[in-house]
Order: C-alpha cells, then structure tokens, then sequence
C-alpha cells in the first residue's frame, strides 16, 4: 500500500513535469525563431531599410513601399470593418435578442471565422478584383482584408458590449432616452475601450495576413509608392514572402530584416491593445 | 410598417423565458422616430453583410467551379493520380494536391495535439491561479505570429536542422513546416480544451477521490473523458486550421504535386497550388484560372464539413 502511493506520487511528479515541458517547449521555440530572426537581420537593420525601395541588389533592398502599404491598408480596413463590425454587434447585442435572423447570423458568424484566409483571397479577386472592376488595388485589399476581419470585431465588440451593466440601459430609458440615444450615449462609450482593444487585435491579425492580397495579385516589387486607394500595391508579408523565395543568402538577411520591422509593428499594437484593456478594467472595477 | 410590426411580437414573446439575456429594451413603438427605425435597420444591414460574404464565397466557387467542370470531367478530377495544369500534358487529379494537404496537416497534429492536451491539464488541473495568468497569454503569443514568419523560421532554421538528423530530406518538405504548423496550433487546442477541462464539475473529481483513486487516474479516466466533446471540438477546430494553413507549406513544403506519404521530398498542398498561381500570370477566365476556384472549393467543402462538427460540439456542451 505504502509502496503504491509512493509510486502514484512518482508518477503525478513525472506527469506534471511532462505537462510542463509542453507548454515551455514551445515557448521556448518561440524565444528561439524571434532570437534567430533577429540575429539573420542584424546586417541589414537600420534606418535606410525603412526608406529604401526594393532592389535587385540585397545589400541595398528596403522595405519602404511595403511599409507605406501596410499602414495604408491598416487605415483603410479599419475604415471599413470597424464601422461594420461594431454596428453588426450592436444589432445583434442590443437589438437582435433571439429572434431567427440574429441566430443565423450567429451561427454564420461562427462558421465564417473557420474559413481558410486565402478562400476570401478568391472571394476578393471575384468580387472586388474583377466584377467591381477596382482591379488589383489598396482598395481590393483593404475590403478583402475587412471582410476576413469582420467576424473577429463582431465577437470582440459582442464582449465588449455584454459587459456593460443592464442597470445602466434601464437608467437612460428611465430617462426618457430612446433605445438608439441609450446605445450611442451610455452603452457604446462604456464598451469604447474593449471595442478598439478588439478591434486593434483584429487588425493586427489582417496586417499579417499575406495568402489573400497575393491571391487578389498585391505586387511583388515595387518602385514607387501607391498613391491612391485604386492603385496598385505591396505589404510588409508580401515583401517578405518574397525575399523568402529567393535563393541568394542576402535576400534571407532583408526577409529577416522584413519580419522585425513586421513584429515591431505587431508589438506596437498588442501594446496598445493591452494597454487600452487595462483602462477598461480598471472603470469597471470603480 | 406592417413587416416590421409582425417581426417584433416574436421578439417580445421570446424575451421573457430568457433570464440571462440583458432586460429587454422598451421597443419603440410604431410611433417611434423614423430615424430610430433607419439606425435599426442599417444595423441590421451590417449583420446582414456577413451572410452576404458567405453567399459570396458560396456563389463565386460554385459559379468558377461549374466552368471548371464543364472543360474537365469529374472522374478525372477524383480519379487521375497526376495534377499537372499548368504543363503541355495536362492532368486535373486532385490527389497529389490532397494528399499533400493531409500528410502536412497530420504532422501538425501529431506535433500539436499532444503537447497542446498536455498544456491544456496542467492548466487546468495543476498550475497555480497566478501562473496560468501568467502562461496562458504568452502560449498565444504563438497563434499570433504571422505564418508567413513561420513559413522563414520553417525553411532557413528548422529544415537545415531537421537534415542533420533526418537522412535525405529535402530543402523542401513536408516534415519541416508540419512540425513548424503544430507549434503555431498548439494554442488552438489548449485554450479550448483547457476551457471544456476547467468547465468539468468539481463533485467529478471529488466523487472520484472519494472512491480511492489518485490524482492522475482522476485526470484521465474522469476530467478528460468528461470534457470530451470540448476537446474534439478543439481537434476539429486544429484540423480546420491545418488544412487551410498557407504560408508556411507555400514557402517551406515546395511546388511539385508528388502524391506520395514520404515526408522527406518536396510536395504542394492545396493553398500553395492556389499560391503558385496567384503568383504567375494566369490569365482570368482560362482553364488554368479556374484550376484555383476548384481545389479552393475543394478546400472549402472540407473546412465547412470541420466547423460544423465542431460548432455542434460546441454547442452540446453549453446545453450540457
């Protein structure tokens, strides 16, 4: 008997360490791939990267006209998705109740979030690319991207709204408020902070996103900058998807070079977000 | 007006059975400002917007699809063991393309569901409050890199390594993004998983106490067993996830539709066939362009198939 429990307890230490291992690991390999990019992108870092043009030449490739891309499509499918997202959760939170067309949206909400990011790629170059004729532009991406995005703002903001206080709403109509003035004066700004912490978590997924802007044809090589939402354009992942695919070892160092200013930009909004989250919590905690 | 009236008494006659639903709001009235009932209805609009996506979807990849068919036989498609669209001699079998989708996305499973279960029952059942506070966040930090990160770490560090232990493997290959794809699933399955553990009623583990078994018997004949449905629904989500992962197999896994399950040599999945094209210049409306709709279809049927088991499951355990 003794000797059983002995052995039970053995077992449970090597168990637990094992479950341990398993989430270190991991995590270890993820300190690993950040250390070992930015050990490959040392040579190439530095000021100039930022403004420089892509070249044939990869000591002197730089990340500019991706860069300009980038925060161009940020600003444009935000524009679209968040205005949309929010609206759609509001309807569905505040308005929607259990009626069957809320349900359906639910449920295709649910399922819109499991399809693959190049599948919207496909759906971008159908639509946006070639019916609506906006050809392989900023447009066409930044639409594409907000769709794919959409179903994350419905479900953050969805959240974010549950959790102001019901108390609140019977206040304001107390009040004489009508249901719209209640949402856009007491629900809304109580929800603001966990709204843009969503959002801004659901547009650093889309600054990532690489498979649906090369399937709506974003350019491999840019020398100039875009200068309108129907022009032609590049982002950081396409750049650096690019740089992976060539065989000579200096484009690996600008590829390198690419995902840190990538994950720079990334950490920047996580940041944010957190932050933002923080602030939130603590006007709920008051 | 008429529409809207008879909409809202289901609305009204639902609302009392529902005691966590927030209290419902006074419904405006017919009387109601117009402009209550515009703001309603384009909020309405926007919900509306993601059923117009999914018919999108729908549509385009049934519409391109059809065309595809109409020019290439069915049999071919399921029966040839080639796919070579884009050569002289022209071969539409979907196999190479399909297995190459499966062997990545077991990899990433047999590397992502163990150490992911593993994750999800320390978690759950060992850690301290403060330590999985502290864990949990940065297990996701991994679903959060782009792929396309992952696709270089998979090609320039991993492959390169894995050849020094693995005899004849190729600069591209299966083995390297399939292990690199697991990594990136692994929170995928803990956190949910961790939640269908967490959810188990505590008289479950304590009934078990009582009747003399010990910890680890506990964990596994009685927590695990209990949050199945959770965990499958985790797997299912995982497989989803896998299946339609692009960057990493487009950059690492190589372009030669090879059907084969040798892990070693260069073979193209589904998304980098999709990828190869996007990236030539494939004229719109040839055959060629519509080889991409097909397979994503193809792809599409297969993750709607996943996401339907794993939202029934998903759902039985709320009810539950």
């Amino acid at each position: 008997m003794q000797a059983t429990r002995r052995w039970e307890r053995r077992a449970e230490r090597l168990f637990v360490g094992l479950c341990l291992a398993a989430i270190l690991l991991p995590l270890a390999t993820l300190v690993w791939l950040v250390a070992d990019v930015v050990i490959d992108a040392l040579p190439r870092l530095g000021p100039d990267f930022l403004t420089s043009f892509p070249s044939r030449r990869a000591s002197s490739a730089g990340v500019f006209p991706a860069l300009v891309g980038s925060v161009y499509l940020i600003g444009l499918t935000a524009l679209f998705a968040v205005p949309l997202g929010v609206g759609a959760a509001v309807y569905l939170e505040e308005y929607g109740g259990r009626g069957r067309f809320s349900r359906l949206v639910e449920l295709n909400i649910a399922n819109l979030a499991g399809v693959p990011s190049i599948i919207y790629g496909l759906l971008g170059l159908a639509v946006f690319v070639r019916t609506l004729g906006l050809g392989r532009s900023l447009l066409a991406g930044a639409l594409t991207l907000a769709l794919l995005i959409l179903p994350v703002i419905i479900t953050a903001t969805r959240e974010a709204l549950r959790t102001v206080p019901g108390l609140l709403r019977e206040g304001s109509y107390a009040l004489g408020a009508t249901r719209w003035q209640t949402i856009r004066h007491v629900v809304l700004p109580m929800a603001a902070p966990g709204i843009m912490t969503g959002s801004i978590l659901a547009i650093s997924r889309a600054i990532g996103e690489t498979a649906p802007l090369i399937v709506i044809g974003a350019l491999t090589y840019m020398a100039f900058l875009p200068e309108g939402p129907l022009e032609p354009f590049t982002a950081l992942p396409i750049q650096i998807f690019n740089w992976v695919s060539r065989p000579q070892a200096g484009f690996t160092t600008a590829a390198a070079a690419g995902i840190v200013v990538l994950l720079t930009t990334l950490l920047i909004l996580n940041g944010l977000a957190v932050f933002l989250r923080n602030r939130l919590q603590r006007r709920i905690h008051v | 007006m008429d529409i809207h009236a008879s909409e809202e008494l289901p609305h009204v006659a639902a609302a009392p059975d529902d005691d966590a639903a927030p209290t419902p709001a006074p419904r405006p009235a017919r009387s109601a400002p117009l402009r209550e009932r515009v703001i309603e209805w384009a909020l309405a609009g926007s919900g509306a917007l993601t059923l117009l996506t999914t018919a999108g979807i729908l549509g385009v990849l049934a519409v391109e699809t059809w065309r595809f068919f109409d020019e290439v036989p069915l049999t071919d498609f399921l029966g040839d063991t080639q796919w070579t669209p884009l050569f002289a001699d022209k071969h539409f079998g979907i196999w190479p393309l399909l297995g190459a989708t499966l062997l990545t996305s077991a990899i990433a499973i047999a590397v992502a569901l163990p150490f992911g279960l593993l994750a999800a029952i320390y978690m759950s059942e060992f850690a301290p409050a403060r330590v999985r506070r502290v864990l949990k966040p940065m297990l996701e930090v991994l679903a959060g890199i782009p792929t396309v990160v992952y696709g270089y770490f998979a090609l320039i560090v991993v492959t390169p390594m894995l050849q020094t232990v693995v005899p004849d493997l190729a600069s591209f290959n299966a083995l390297s993004p399939g292990i690199v794809m697991g990594i990136m699933i692994i929170p995928m399955i803990s956190s949910l998983s961790e939640d269908a553990l967490y959810a188990v009623p505590q008289s479950l583990r304590e009934g078990a106490y009582a009747l003399g078994a010990g910890r680890l018997p506990t964990i596994f004949r009685v927590v695990v067993p209990a949050a199945r449905s959770g965990i499958t629904a985790a797997l299912t989500l995982a497989i989803g996830r896998a299946i339609g992962e692009t960057m990493i197999v487009a950059i690492a896994a190589g372009q030669q539709p090879n059907l084969t399950l040798d892990p070693r040599v260069p073979i193209e999945t589904m998304t980098a066939y999709i990828v190869q094209v996007s990236m030539g210049d494939t004229p719109a409306g040839t055959l060629e362009y519509r080889t991409i709709f097909a397979v994503a279809a193809a792809l599409f049927v297969m993750t709607l198939a996943l996401n339907a088991i794993s939202i029934r499951l998903i759902g039985r355990r709320r009810e539950a």
